[in-house]
């Protein structure tokens, strides 16, 4: 589907069409922008050009220079700049240009940003987007999944959508939420994955779970691309094992939506969960912890991981595709649990 | 240590009237008692952290501050305490944020003169991460500037935060946007045991403003009326819409990183030459008196004055309340207003403790 320019679409009003997860994030961003004068778009390449992946195409040319601003190389200022705005009232939204680069903002993103209001009842409403991921050959540094790396900072708030309509809702919520949200927008889905927005001011809350397929005998935790590599996984099970699987898209990773969680371990009993991210220190390890501390009396066999291996990501297909959990991977664990 | 030029004697900078001199010996006055009253709580154990001085530099932190009008911005360093209270925090904040009580701006949450209050008084409170607060007050001040607003945005940092990368990134990126700031540079010579020729090869710190495309100006911190007049400068320059200037004053801290420090590594002699021939407060009262005509006893009144406030406002802060444990699961976010207290500290969590489950367990259908 060839990409829309967003003065296609006087007003920034829904449309009925199919559109990609890449155009749902642009159309949200528009949104609020047209919204609200006090959002503002800040980072690398963004303006002119509509940034490396084209999420702000056309939004420059509709809202000015002064609202889409092109920043030179440096993620501690775009972030630090955009905490300083938000302290006066503005709403702004940062693009990485990968988002491996958010490491390099991540003394501002931690120790500045994520106490703001804790410390000096500074109001920091800032969101930092930025595409992530792998299974698209980008080699180490435009591959990862970091968030785990801010999991365990008080104050901040991850968000991780896997559907379009989850995109567009979520960057719309993530643009009012009084907080500072990390959002990360998967690659592999920007162009890959299409949905139809649903008309009127789509807003998807932040904190709340997606059951993506129901069923009774298993449960796959996961979010942002694996929840696809679930849900061909589940298909799969279904078909040659008469597994029934639900997959529960978490969706945002910070809050974690417990109650979806327990909901998920009471209904089948075994879990499997699934991540890109590394193994080691991954949030895997803080669901099974969860479940472990809310709901262990509901389970018939231990929680088990399926995630990536813990090397950094390296480049070449066959490289690539051994690292990271596939759907063959995911069908392999899943038939291990049920057999437990 | 590079020494300061002396002052040549002027009239008083334009739009400083009388009242206005003796104003500035009051801040200056007011931030030693106060830290002097300090270093004695600190001593008594009342202060709850570490303590830290700005004995020496109380002209550049007040003839800066002084610059700035109520709506303009600043964000202060661990030293400019002086600047806070010209900006408008109150001695009682101050003493209360030191003994941690919980009155205190951050109601105890953080320490000393970090806070902040961008409702009325503008001034953002610094964090620990030297030189992010160039970053962010880009950001203040790119917000005045896209709004049209006649405000300005004044950043301290000393010459060790010129090493970090938060300040190139932060002055480099209010330069292109042309943001009306200010980014003071309080060259005091160290930063902790470091001098700041092991900080940087840059003959002087100043010189880096020709690598960002902005002026630079260098002056003597320990004249408050430079002081003010540099910065003075600089503040209608940022105003009228020609972006950032950088500053660089010359002083010297002549205490240690904290009242803990020793200064083992300062040379011999060096801190004894800068009190008997370059203290901020002498050279001001030395200027009232021979220039500008102003009475010892009007100074001394002012002296007197100063004290009964600190004393006053000491007294007050020590029977202020001390923190409540739980608050401090307060205000991490917006929303929710309230993080959860942990199991161990009260109710049994759900399932596990409910034992909801007996009937079933080990089996799937049970």
């Amino acid at each position: 589907m060839p990409s829309r320019r967003m003065s296609d679409r006087p007003g920034g009003a829904p449309t009925m069409a199919e559109i990609t997860f890449l155009e749902a994030i642009r159309e949200g961003l528009a949104e609020e922008m047209e919204r609200d004068p006090n959002v503002f778009c800040l980072g690398e390449d963004i303006g002119a050009f509509g940034g490396a992946f084209k999420a702000t195409e056309g939004l420059q040319a509709r809202f000015g220079e002064q609202r889409v601003i092109d920043t030179p190389i440096s993620e501690a200022a775009i972030v630090g700049a955009a905490a300083g705005a938000a302290h006066y009232g503005m709403r702004p939204v940062c693009e990485m240009q990968f988002i491996d680069f958010v490491s390099c903002a991540y003394d501002m993103l931690t120790n500045y940003v994520a106490t703001a209001r804790y410390r000096a009842f500074l109001p920091c409403p800032i969101v930092v987007r930025g595409p992530s991921g792998g299974y698209v050959r980008g080699g180490p540094f435009h591959s990862q999944n970091p968030e785990a790396a801010f999991l365990h900072t008080p104050g901040l708030k991850i968000a991780y959508p896997a559907t379009a309509e989850d995109a567009k809702g979520m960057i719309k919520a993530a643009i009012r939420d009084d907080d500072p949200v990390l959002f990360f927008e998967h690659k592999y889905l920007y162009r890959r994955i299409k949905g139809t927005m649903p008309p009127g001011d789509h807003i998807v809350p932040l904190g709340i779970a997606r059951v993506a397929r129901e069923g009774k005998d298993l449960s796959i935790i996961t979010y942002a691309a694996t929840v696809w590599k679930a849900l061909e996984a589940a298909d799969q099970l279904e078909r040659e094992d008469g597994l029934s699987v639900e997959v529960l898209d978490l969706r945002s990773l910070l809050p974690l939506d417990d109650e979806a969680i327990v909901a998920t371990v009471k209904k089948t009993n075994r879990v499997l969960v699934v991540h890109e991210d590394t193994v080691t220190g991954g949030i895997g390890g803080e669901i099974t912890a969860r479940i472990n501390e809310l709901c262990f009396e509901w389970l018939d066999a231990p929680v088990r991981r399926v995630a990536a291996h813990d090397v950094p990501l390296p480049y070449a297909p066959p490289l690539e595709d051994f690292v990271l959990p596939q759907a063959s991977d995911i069908v392999r664990a899943s038939r291990w649990l049920a057999a437990y | 240590m590079t020494v300061p030029t002396t002052s040549n004697a002027m009239a008083p900078p334009a739009g400083l009237a009388r009242p206005q001199l003796l104003e500035l010996y009051r801040w200056m006055r007011l931030t030693r008692t106060l830290e002097e009253r300090l270093v004695a709580l600190y001593r008594q154990t009342k202060v709850t952290g570490g303590l830290f001085r700005s004995l020496g530099q109380e002209a550049c932190a007040v003839g800066s501050a002084y610059a700035l009008e109520r709506r303009d911005v600043l964000s202060p360093l661990i030293r400019n305490l002086g600047s806070m209270l010209v900006k408008g925090a109150e001695p009682i904040e101050i003493l209360r944020q030191y003994m941690a009580k919980g009155d205190s701006p951050t109601r105890g949450r953080e320490l000393n003169i970090h806070f902040g209050d961008v409702v009325d008084r503008n001034f953002v409170g610094q964090i620990s991460h030297l030189g992010d607060m160039v970053p962010v007050m880009a950001g203040v001040t790119l917000t005045f500037r896209m709004r049209g607003e006649d405000r300005v945005g004044l950043v301290y940092v000393g010459d060790g935060a010129t090493s970090t990368g938060a300040f190139h990134e932060g002055i480099n990126f209010a330069a292109v946007q042309r943001c009306p700031m200010v980014v003071v540079i309080e060259n005091n010579g160290y930063a902790y045991s470091t001098p700041t020729n092991r900080q940087t090869a840059a003959a002087r710190l100043v010189d880096k403003a020709i690598g960002y495309g902005v002026p630079g100006v260098r002056a003597d911190g320990n004249d408050v009326l430079e002081v003010y007049r540099v910065t003075k400068d600089a503040v209608e320059h940022a105003r009228t819409g020609g972006g950032v200037t950088l500053l660089e004053l010359m002083t010297y801290r002549r205490k240690g990183h904290a009242e803990h420090d020793s200064q083992s590594y300062v040379p011999p002699g060096e801190l004894e030459h800068w009190a008997a021939t370059n203290d901020p407060i002498d050279r001001y009262v030395t200027r009232l008196t021979a220039e500008f005509g102003v009475d010892a006893g009007e100074l001394t009144a002012i002296d007197d004055e100063v004290r009964a406030t600190v004393d006053a406002a000491t007294d007050v802060a020590e029977a202020s309340p001390p923190c409540d444990g739980p608050d401090a699961l307060r205000g991490v976010y917006a929303n929710p207003a309230e993080m959860p207290v942990l199991w161990y500290r009260g109710e049994a969590s759900r399932a596990v403790a409910a034992h909801e489950r007996p009937a079933g367990w080990g089996t799937h259908d049970g």
